[in-house]
């Protein structure tokens, strides 16, 4: 790794103003994605804050509207074991124990998953391919590369990456909101909003800017979270990131859909939300399977593939109806 | 950037001992064990989080040490490897990968034998996995399945091979405690 200055901080302030003041100075927390950036050259902070010793931070607390705050510095196995999360949220619980291991799910903080960079082998080249994500106007490599494993919605000419995060697939599922704090002080960021398309600008990963720290994830309560599920499918069993995942939750009538949320993980620069799937699914009976199909379908009109990820359009549309079902079962 | 000026103060309890040292900040609690402490049965394997063959415990919990900074560690209590045998006798979990033949060639043996032991405290304390079908309620050890051992270890490559007889010697050590 290059030479770093590392130093602490315990007063939230403090963190922000450092980091607003100081555009070479990189906030670190578990550091399982950043330190493995740093090795590979890809990010070269010249100063990291330790925030892991920031107050309150690390817990997860009811709200008074019958949601869950998820403290930015929990860790994900925490969030995992926790029994409220299991059985209100088993999407979220499901989500966080598909992604990486029990070491790193021990490490990695909530805060740091939502930030995560992508996993395009071409991002993290120590050979340092054309990338727009990684160095602005140099080009795409995976666009006319090897793009297997990449976006089949909402992605651009400059950037056909995907958002690697299981868990901010479940929260975008769940309509969730990051709260984060910055120099003007407090503000939520719906977590759909959260991850940007790439457009013209991949390097932009997310909503923030500098001098801002998440605080917390805020879950609000809704009725289609205890009937909800995490699908992932892989290249192997265990331990692998998505090639096309699925959060669903929902909430019935008997067998029949009063509302059902949909979001795919492993196409797009962001958890993708299958609006009108949802619209259409509303009023339909879980034990129609060819309605359900139907109903998915209409989200994938606007899929484009790429050269070698066609096949990520007929899996995601299994996954999604496949997670639908088992979150059905749940209700 | 001089990087002697850089170098900063880190005390932590490794296997039960204080130990007070400086490192660059960029020097992973790996590289710390292994030279400044000399602690070399925590092993590099990939040193990018993906192989768990530099697996320690901090603070009771299995980490990658190869992903984490020393100085990060400040006032942490961490046990490797060489902290596990109480008066020469080897740990439960170490006996019965020799009894069960888990392993062959060893690079990945000392972080399969720490991850495996907090792996256990884990599942006593109901943590889930992803090969619970019901998370929803408290796991038990008796859910602790071949397939649970599987998935909660699977952080934990061995490139041998030798999975099967890793399970058993796993399985047996969990039986035991």
């Amino acid at each position: 790794m290059h030479p770093f200055t590392l130093s602490t901080v315990d007063d939230p302030a403090a963190a922000i103003a450092a980091h607003a003041r100081d555009p070479e100075l990189a906030f670190i927390a578990g550091g399982t994605d950043l330190i493995g950036l740093m090795k590979d050259h890809v990010a070269l902070p010249e100063r990291l804050l330790d925030i892991n010793r920031l107050p309150n931070m690390a817990r997860i607390e009811a709200v008074p509207d019958g949601g869950l705050r998820i403290g930015a510095l929990t860790r994900m196995s925490d969030v995992a074991a926790d029994m409220e999360v299991r059985r209100r949220f088993p999407v979220i619980a499901e989500a966080l124990l598909f992604s990486a291991s029990g070491q790193l799910r021990n490490m990695a903080s909530m805060g740091g998953n939502i930030m995560q960079r992508t996993r395009c082998a071409y991002f993290r080249d120590e050979d340092d391919p054309p990338c727009n994500k990684r160095r602005p106007g140099s080009g795409c490599s995976a666009w006319h590369g090897l793009n297997r494993n990449h976006a089949i919605f909402g992605w651009s000419e400059s950037c056909v990456a995907t958002n690697p995060s299981d868990v901010a697939v479940a929260l975008a599922a769940l309509d969730a909101t990051i709260v984060v704090r910055g120099t003007a002080g407090e503000r939520a960021v719906p977590s759909t909003d959260f991850h940007p398309l790439p457009g013209d600008a991949p390097e932009r990963d997310n909503a923030l800017g500098r001098g801002d720290l998440i605080v917390s994830i805020e879950v609000p309560a809704c009725a289609e979270g205890r009937a909800s599920h995490y699908l992932k499918i892989r290249d192997r069993q265990s331990y692998e990131f998505a090639l096309v995942s699925a959060a669903a939750a929902v909430a019935t009538d008997g067998r029949s859909i009063r509302s059902a949320r949909l979001a795919l993980g492993g196409v797009a620069h962001k958890p993708w939300r299958l609006r009108a799937a949802e619209t259409a699914l509303r009023g339909a009976s879980l034990d129609d399977i060819d309605t359900l199909r139907a109903a998915i379908a209409r989200s994938f009109t606007e899929a484009r593939p790429l050269a070698h990820n066609a096949f990520k359009i007929d899996l995601a549309q299994r996954v999604a109806l496949r997670a639908l079902q088992t979150a059905g079962a749940r209700a | 950037m001089r990087h002697d000026d850089a170098r900063v103060p880190v005390s932590m309890t490794v296997n039960g001992r204080v130990r007070s040292m400086t490192v660059e900040p960029r020097t992973t609690l790996l590289d710390a064990l292994r030279d400044e402490l000399d602690l070399t049965g925590t092993k590099k394997g990939c040193d990018r989080g993906e192989c768990g063959a530099c697996t320690v415990h901090v603070e009771g919990r299995r980490v990658l040490s190869c992903m984490t900074l020393a100085a990060m560690q400040n006032g942490r209590c961490i046990t490797t490897i060489e902290g596990l045998e109480r008066d020469g006798d080897l740990h439960a979990m170490q006996a019965a990968f020799i009894e069960h033949d888990g392993f062959q060639c060893g690079f990945c043996t000392s972080g399969q034998i720490t991850s495996a032991i907090a792996m256990i405290e884990e599942a006593k304390a109901g943590w889930p996995s992803a090969a619970t079908a019901d998370t929803g309620r408290p796991f038990t050890m008796a859910d602790l399945s071949r397939t649970e051992i599987r998935e909660r270890m699977s952080g934990n490559l061995c490139r041998c091979a030798c999975y099967p007889n890793i399970v058993d010697a796993v399985a047996e050590a969990a039986g035991r405690s």
